[in-house]
């Protein structure tokens, strides 16, 4: 009876926490996307406008990543405490790009020199281009395996770096390029619009392109991925994955050139993060370090998830109805010309 | 697999002579140091800014919406910095601390989603309305914003000190077959001993510290010759208000929180009041001296008699123990605990003086002429600051060698990495910091000398037509609608 309870408890854990890496990922992914299309926008007008599609939001987004990394850390410590060791440097290094990227939101405005708006701009591209990139290679480096013994992790500083968590970093990059672009299609209008709307096209290829390389390579990462992809009969489970990736991605294209409507590209490139969130899922289920911990091995006790649950069914709707709010009111197309009149 | 594997080789075990251990308490205390500056001062100002918010919706008068629009640009710096190097700090625990994190995550991890949950969100989610919505969502919405972004750091600091607290007092734990702590009694590990001392110490340690940075700024502009600005002198008068009685009562609460260590922890309180030796019949007061830790006595000590045990309400002929009951591996660094303590502590006394010159001055009427006040104001201004990073060093350095009190040593819950990889990291945060946060507090200090001016602008440009609007428009602000009471001004 008490077993049953714990098993539930730990499988909606481990959902509760994907559903909030997952909108970290989409939310703060479309602001990280930002800031790699930024080189891509020189026009300071334009840049302005973009920052300021964001200004009022981004620091909820990048609140979701506390909740994932705070969430692992009570509900799943083991993992938490295998996990970050082994994935340091990355670790290490999107913080420090977010450190960049959090503050050139305010001190792009408090720069009084053109050097210091080129410093901040500089600040703004290279920390979401950074962070973007660490955060595919952790996806990348703990999808390929971490090494554990015991209790900790044992391996070397520099296990993370592989051609397949390079991949996967670049993937994530151009993925949440996409997710910029689909956003500023939707905040903007005029020429900034139709550059955004361009950029989609260029990005969602190479997005598709990273899905594509990603999903191929990972069967032969581990024996377990390739039974779960490609072996009989659990090839018939997953089938509908891919062919749903096919189908938004055919959706999303055209959409793109059918110059639809403004939401509906944000829209499918959510779902489309939403299929390789499930993609990867299937392919760990029902691991958190894959090959070494599962989700039930790394659980905290009942009593710590039972607490926890108690409090997060009751706040995080509370949470999403105010966050919704605040985007409410923030909604529609900015105009580049307000604040000059 | 794809994976390239890689020997150890000889295993790094050292960074510029320095191990692991080492590397990684040096790079918390930095962060964690360096993080804590931001909410010391972002937390009181929240408050500050949803008091002006409302002072200005009740009484119409426009000072109070431009000390509301003054003070929250420099609140939007302070408090991005404050979420990115928090941001560290939740990842830290796991980078660095890991077999702390697999031990104590049971019962800490969940006090912290808590904060993320009831505080972060709060805070963030109403953070961008604050800044950007007046216009948007009607004064009376914005209010309420504002007052969800002050309650929000204050919920904040509740739980974080909880966490904090238990690691200084634990209890309501157990220990499981791993060696996990597990948690038995959530009443008992939230509101543990130490717990709602450190928080009233705590919280109003950060109101003071706002206190004395706005008052310091307002006599920054007093001393400048901007008696006549409204908005100036009724910053500074506030912070003087605030400063005569929160100094007063932070006092009182210090000193009940030192009685509280005495309880739970007397060899903190041992090395805070410099007791090499054990006392049985009246415990002296050391006022100053030179620990030597390892002779195991104070060198050079002033020492008052008796009235150490009467500060620690032990009597006239108290007795306490010393460190000379304490096994030497057991010790707390003595010399750095004894010091930042008393930093603190003096830091403490000066406040409770320029709350008292304060007083003082506004019972003579002198309030905005007394130039002497405005220059000790001026350079009590950080003081907050040091005294809040003094007596956490003084606090977290006392609980050593434990990172759980009498349950769990620093020794223990470091990550099994390179010494390499965190000296690297040290290195990088420390640069980092030192530039980015540099630059922060130099933008601060820049929008702090322009005094607040009739039509202030807000975060973007406020006031304005409505919406987030790029940079402030210096031809906006010359035309932007003047407040209610502009013949008062000069």
């Amino acid at each position: 009876m008490t077993d049953a309870i714990s098993i539930d408890l730990t499988l909606t854990w481990a959902l509760l926490l994907a559903f909030a890496v997952y909108v970290y990922v989409v939310l703060d992914g479309f602001d990280l996307g930002l800031g790699i299309l930024y080189p891509l926008f020189p026009k300071k007008r334009d840049r302005d406008l973009m920052m300021n599609t964001v200004a009022p939001v981004w620091d909820g987004n990048e609140t979701w990543l506390v909740l994932g990394g705070g969430g692992l850390f009570a509900a799943f410590p083991l993992a938490y405490a295998i996990i970050l060791p082994a994935l340091y440097p990355p670790i290490i290094a999107m913080l420090l790009s977010l450190i960049f990227r959090g503050v050139a939101f305010e001190f792009r405005w408090r720069t009084e020199t053109r050097r210091g708006e080129i410093l901040w701009d500089a600040a703004f591209i290279a920390g979401s281009t950074l962070a973007a990139l660490s955060q595919g290679i952790i996806l990348g480096a703990l999808l390929q395996g971490i090494e554990v013994e015991g209790r900790a992790y044992a391996g070397s500083w520099w296990d993370w770096l592989t051609p397949f968590s390079l991949l996967t970093g670049v993937a994530v990059v151009a993925g949440y390029a996409l997710l910029g672009a689909c956003w500023l299609n939707l905040k903007t209008e005029g020429e900034i619009q139709e550059r955004a709307r361009h950029l989609a096209w260029v990005f969602g290829v190479a997005t598709v392109a990273g899905i594509v390389a990603v999903s191929v390579a990972t069967p032969f990462l581990e024996a377990a991925y390739f039974e779960r992809w490609l072996g009989w009969p659990g090839i018939l489970y997953v089938a509908p994955v891919p062919v749903a990736v096919a189908a938004i991605t055919f959706g999303l294209a055209r959409s793109l050139a059918t110059h639809g409507r403004d939401w509906v590209p944000f829209v499918l490139a959510l779902a489309l993060f939403l299929l390789c969130f499930i993609g990867l899922g299937i392919s760990m289920w029902p691991d958190v370090v894959p090959g070494e911990v599962t989700l039930y091995e790394a659980a905290s006790p009942a009593s710590s998830q039972t607490f926890m649950l108690v409090g997060a069914a009751v706040l995080i709707p509370i949470i999403l109805a105010y966050t919704a709010y605040a985007y409410w009111i923030f909604r529609g197309k900015l105009d580049p010309d307000e604040g000059y009149h | 697999m794809i994976t390239i594997t890689r020997t150890r080789g000889p295993l790094m075990d050292t960074f510029l002579g320095l191990d692991a251990l080492v590397l990684a308490r040096l790079q918390f205390a930095f962060t964690v140091a360096f993080h804590f500056i931001f909410p010391a001062f972002s937390i009181g100002l929240a408050s500050y800014l949803a008091v002006l918010n409302a002072m200005f919706l009740f009484t119409k008068d426009e000072a109070y919406l431009r000390l509301f629009r003054f003070w929250v640009k420099i609140f939007a710096i302070a408090f991005a910095m404050g979420v990115v190097s928090g941001i560290v700090m939740s990842y830290q625990f796991g980078t660095n601390w890991s077999v702390f994190s697999d031990r104590t995550g049971p019962v800490l991890g969940p006090l912290m989603a808590y904060e993320v949950l009831t505080a972060f969100f709060l805070e963030a989610g109403f953070l961008g309305i604050m800044l950007f919505g007046r216009q948007k969502v009607g004064p009376g919405l914005h209010m309420f914003a504002t007052a969800m972004v002050a309650v929000g750091t204050a919920i904040s600091a509740t739980w974080i000190l909880s966490v904090n607290s238990w690691m200084h007092t634990p209890q309501g734990y157990g220990i499981n077959d791993v060696g996990q702590f597990v948690p038995e009694d959530w009443w008992a590990i939230i509101f543990n001993p130490s717990f709602p001392y450190r928080l009233a110490h705590t919280l109003t340690a950060a109101y003071l510290t706002t206190a004395f940075i706005v008052g310091g700024v307002g006599a920054w502009h007093l001393l400048r010759g901007r008696g006549d600005n409204r908005g100036v002198r009724t910053m500074f008068s506030m912070a003087m208000w605030m400063i005569a009685v929160t100094a007063p009562l932070q006092i009182v609460l210090g000193h009940e929180h030192g009685l509280n260590t005495l309880e739970h922890q007397p060899v903190k309180i041992m090395a805070m009041e410099g007791h090499f030796e054990s006392h049985d019949d009246g415990v002296p007061l050391v006022l100053f001296g030179w620990p030597d830790q390892e002779a195991g006595e104070m060198r050079y000590g002033l020492e008052i008699p008796r009235v150490g045990g009467l500060i620690l309400e032990q009597g006239w002929n108290g007795s306490l123990p010393g460190l000379d009951t304490v096994a030497a591996e057991d010790e707390p660094p003595v010399a750095l605990v004894f010091w930042t303590f008393r930093v603190m502590v003096g830091i403490g006394m000066l406040m409770l003086g320029v709350g008292l010159w304060g007083l003082w001055a506004r019972w003579r009427a002198r309030l905005y002429e007394a130039r002497w006040l405005h220059r000790a104001a001026l350079l009590m201004g950080p003081s907050g600051l040091v005294a809040v990073i003094a007596g956490w060093i003084t606090t977290e350095a006392g609980r050593q060698p434990y990172v759980v009190y009498g349950a769990m040593r620093t020794a223990e819950a470091v990550s099994p990495i390179d010494a390499q990889a965190v000296g690297a990291s040290l290195i990088a945060f420390v640069v980092i910091y030192f530039c980015v946060f540099g630059a922060g507090v130099l933008y601060i200090l820049r929008l702090m000398s322009h005094a607040p001016e009739v039509g202030e602008t807000g975060a973007r440009g406020e006031p304005g037509p409505v919406r987030t609007a790029g940079v402030t428009p210096q031809q906006q602000i010359r035309r932007s609608h003047v407040g209610p009471d502009r013949r008062q001004e000069t």
